[in-house]
């Protein structure tokens, strides 16, 4: 095992992934809504604390897991705390680590008979309460959102927007900042507001 | 009684400290150990269930045997070693201990000093407790070689 882990998961796992696990779920059902994750952890960096506790409670040995090259120090973290299996090809990720936003047609999308077997990308941005405004529509909202997100290009909209003319398939986003997240399942339109 | 079995002939050092660790007494383990320097827990401990496997005789494939409870702990000492521990059953505190000697035996400084008053003492009683076991179980041994040879 590495000598490099130097730093502790969730001080008590079952309760703490049990929470995390609720705010993605309610994330993901209420596109755009903001959750609290993670405020007790202390991430590895480059990792937020919100991303960690995202990939702590989702990823294990049965998840093959895929780092972009800026997210790769928190490699050996994320093997011994999650067990994870990492990939070097992202169509073969079940999930994806990126501090900035990678090409999404990358990813696998799934396919027709299951579409749950595509690639959840957890994006981690510098700020969730700050920066572009987006307005998100579609199922599990009743009236158009607003959603403020830092360090997403301009090419974000079109490439969300090929990515969601694939649904059923698509891939769905964890947006990550500080110890906030949010989510963007492949359901959701997104236009700029 | 498994816990009793004797440490096996190892191949290396740690692996010989960590059989005499996994079948410590957590209280004997403490007391011999004295002060601990500081260190953090990285992993647990936690319980968890391994599959535990065997081999038929003969052909010799392996088949699953049943589970066993078995804790982990990792610890970090503050001057940045590492131990591992897993220890049969829900022995947490034995679990962190060993993993903290395993991390302190890492120390080049630290090993002959913990070896000669932790492991070995510890050693020695876990071979005396197999040796008393196999000395009673001895005695009840039924030699038919020689009751054959009383017959005639």
């Amino acid at each position: 095992m590495s000598a490099s882990v130097d730093l502790p998961g969730f001080v008590d796992p079952v309760i703490e992934a049990q929470a995390t696990f609720r705010a993605v779920l309610d994330a993901m059902a209420r596109p755009g809504t903001i959750h609290r994750v993670g405020e007790c952890l202390a991430a590895p960096a480059p990792l937020d604390q919100a991303t960690a506790a995202v990939l702590l409670t989702l990823v294990d040995h049965e998840t093959p897991l895929w780092l972009d090259a800026s997210a790769a120090p928190a490699r050996d973290w994320l093997a011994f705390h999650c067990g994870a299996a990492l990939v070097q090809d992202p169509n073969a990720a079940y999930f994806a680590v990126a501090l900035s936003l990678p090409d999404l047609s990358q990813f696998s999308a799934g396919s027709h008979e299951a579409p749950e077997g595509s690639s959840t990308v957890v994006l981690q941005v510098p700020a969730l309460s700050s920066g572009a405004c987006y307005r998100l529509s579609g199922p599990g909202l009743r009236k158009p959102e607003a959603l403020f997100a830092s360090g997403l290009p301009p090419r974000f909209i079109a490439q969300w927007q090929q990515n969601r003319a694939l649904f059923p398939r698509g891939v769905d986003i964890i947006l990550c900042a500080g110890t906030m997240l949010t989510a963007l399942p492949r359901s959701v339109s997104i236009e700029e507001g | 009684m498994p816990d009793a079995l004797p440490p096996d002939r190892s191949k290396t050092p740690r692996q010989r400290w960590m059989a005499v660790l996994a079948r410590a007494d957590a209280e004997a383990l403490q007391e011999r150990l004295g002060d601990v320097p500081r260190y953090r827990v990285l992993r647990g401990p936690e319980p968890g269930l391994v599959m535990v496997r065997g081999r038929a005789g003969g052909g010799g494939a392996p088949f699953n045997l049943g589970e066993m409870t078995v804790t982990r702990c990792t610890v970090r000492t503050d001057t940045g070693l590492v131990g591992h521990a897993y220890v049969a059953g829900r022995k947490q505190r034995l679990a962190e201990l060993a993993a903290l000697v395993d991390a302190l035996l890492q120390d080049p400084e630290r090993q002959p000093g913990l070896l000669r008053q932790v492991i070995e003492p510890l050693a020695e009683l876990q071979e005396a407790r197999c040796a008393n076991i196999a000395a009673k179980a001895s005695a009840t041994r039924v030699q038919f070689y020689a009751m054959r040879n009383m017959r005639a």
